[in-house]
């Protein structure tokens, strides 16, 4: 009842159509999800994702933006995933006059299909998420970033939508106990369809990952084949020393017309009753990044200005899949500088797509 | 004296004879206080040697992104497993160890 419900007052409330459209999109999906028999009892289909309630104040001005990021992951057969995710974002903001203006987004982040040929690879179809750095494709749900918003340079080597339309290969190219080598490679077509909006592209990412050094390094290249042809360039580097409770995460990108890097570490201490405790559920988090202009050819969404900027933050686990976001940010740059105060709440949902039994 | 404590032993050797071969193995009439114990070890220990295993695959492969989830049902595991299998290219044996790690 809650699903149907749920996309009938979307269609009812809806005053666009991209709206209208993702809407019946979802339904399709939910309405797919239930002719599918799993294999496996443990093979149901599932519904994931985040709900967040969140804040942001810069210059005294306060934004609110409530977001739904639903996913939903379906197995056909032993090799076949089907998933996607959509993005539901209401941003009510100062309207200058005293009041508040809201604007809305609803749409699907991507949407397509998995084929676990082996080990090695897997064939990825439809729209997906473009597997440049690290942050587009494992950090960027609302209930696994550990601040409210992405890097200054996140745009870098995303093309415009950060999505792709067409096909790509994935998979583990080696793998031992003391290192495993991952490789990503996709081929885009252009899309000018305004829910599956993409640029016609190449590109790849290899990793190499050391799990006894829990060392993770990786680089990343596309190239944009409509318009001015541009290259992107990545880097990443990811350091989780083992039993430390510290994450460090850090990240390169480099276009045409700018570059910029960001760092990031966060730690969670099990030495005062374990993770669990309430000093353990503290999460401390620091992030610093900078971008850099070669020219003021506008053609990624980096700011038009060098910029520096430094995040501080203090995330609090709940039980329940539940975080607490807040963060200081202090932007520095030669159009002026400000002060970002961010606080938001996240509950992560995970749970089957209908009841079954379980053998 | 002798002929008394002899029948009963030999009774009680044939009771414990007729059991242990009528019962499983491992589950003998006498043996239990000594077996259970035994067996419980081994399924502590293979459940521990899971566990750890689990831990292990989780550690390297998911928890590098996102916190582990608290408690989700056993239907979704299998589906939670193919999709890390994609996102963090798992091979087919840490596909199982993580499986059997969610279902304990």
């Amino acid at each position: 009842m809650g699903r149907p419900s749920f996309v009938v007052m979307l269609l009812r409330y809806s005053d666009s159509r991209r709206l209208r459209t993702t809407s019946l999109a979802l339904f399709a999906i939910c309405a797919l999800l239930g002719t599918i028999r799993p294999a496996h009892a443990q093979d149901t289909p599932l519904l994931s994702g985040g709900v967040a309630f969140l804040t942001s104040t810069t210059g005294g001005n306060t934004g609110y933006s409530p977001i739904v990021e639903p996913l939903l992951a379906a197995p056909i057969g032993p090799h076949l995933l089907l998933e996607s995710r959509a993005l539901l974002v209401e941003n009510y903001h100062p309207d200058g006059k005293g009041g508040y203006d809201h604007t809305h987004f609803v749409g699907l982040t991507y949407m397509q299909g998995d084929y676990v040929v082996n080990p090695h690879l897997t064939v990825v179809g439809g729209s997906f998420i473009l597997p440049f750095g690290t942050y587009n494709e494992r950090l960027s749900p609302v209930w696994i970033n550990n601040f409210q918003d992405g890097p200054l340079d996140v745009q870098l080597g995303l093309l415009g939508t950060g999505t792709g339309v067409g096909g790509e290969l994935r998979g583990s190219a080696a793998r031992t106990a003391r290192y495993s080598i991952d490789y990503t490679t996709w081929f885009s077509a252009r899309s000018g369809n305004q829910y599956f909006n993409a640029e016609r592209s190449f590109g790849g990412r290899s990793s190499l990952y050391l799990p006894e050094q829990r060392l993770e390094m990786g680089l990343s290249y596309d190239r944009s084949l409509q318009g001015t042809h541009e290259n992107f360039y990545g880097a990443h580097v990811w350091w989780e020393p083992k039993d430390e409770g510290l994450r460090l995460r850090s990240e390169y990108a480099r276009g045409h017309h700018a570059q910029g890097y960001w760092i990031e570490a966060d730690y969670r201490s099990s030495a005062y009753g374990g993770l669990n405790s309430w000093v353990g559920r503290l999460e401390p988090l620091f992030r610093m990044q900078q971008t850099f202009r070669r020219d003021t050819i506008v053609s990624d969404g980096v700011p038009l200005v060098n910029t520096q900027r430094a995040d501080f933050g203090l995330d609090y686990n709940l039980p329940h899949n539940t975080r607490i976001l807040t963060s200081y940010s202090r932007q520095f740059s030669s159009t002026g500088n400000e002060n970002i105060w961010e606080t938001g709440i996240v509950y992560r949902f995970l749970f089957p797509a209908w009841k079954g039994k379980v053998r | 004296m002798r002929a008394k404590n002899f029948v009963p032993g030999l009774l009680l050797a044939a009771a414990i004879g007729a059991a242990s071969l009528a019962a499983p193995q491992g589950y003998t009439q006498s043996a239990p206080r000594r077996a259970q114990p035994q067996v419980r070890q081994y399924q502590a220990a293979k459940t521990t040697q899971v566990e750890d295993e689990g831990q292990r695959v989780f550690e390297q492969n998911c928890s590098r992104c996102h916190a582990t989830p608290e408690g989700f049902s056993s239907r979704i595991s299998g589906t939670i497993v193919r999709h890390m299998r994609v996102r963090a290219n798992l091979s087919e044996h840490d596909e199982q160890v993580l499986l059997k790690y969610f279902n304990q």
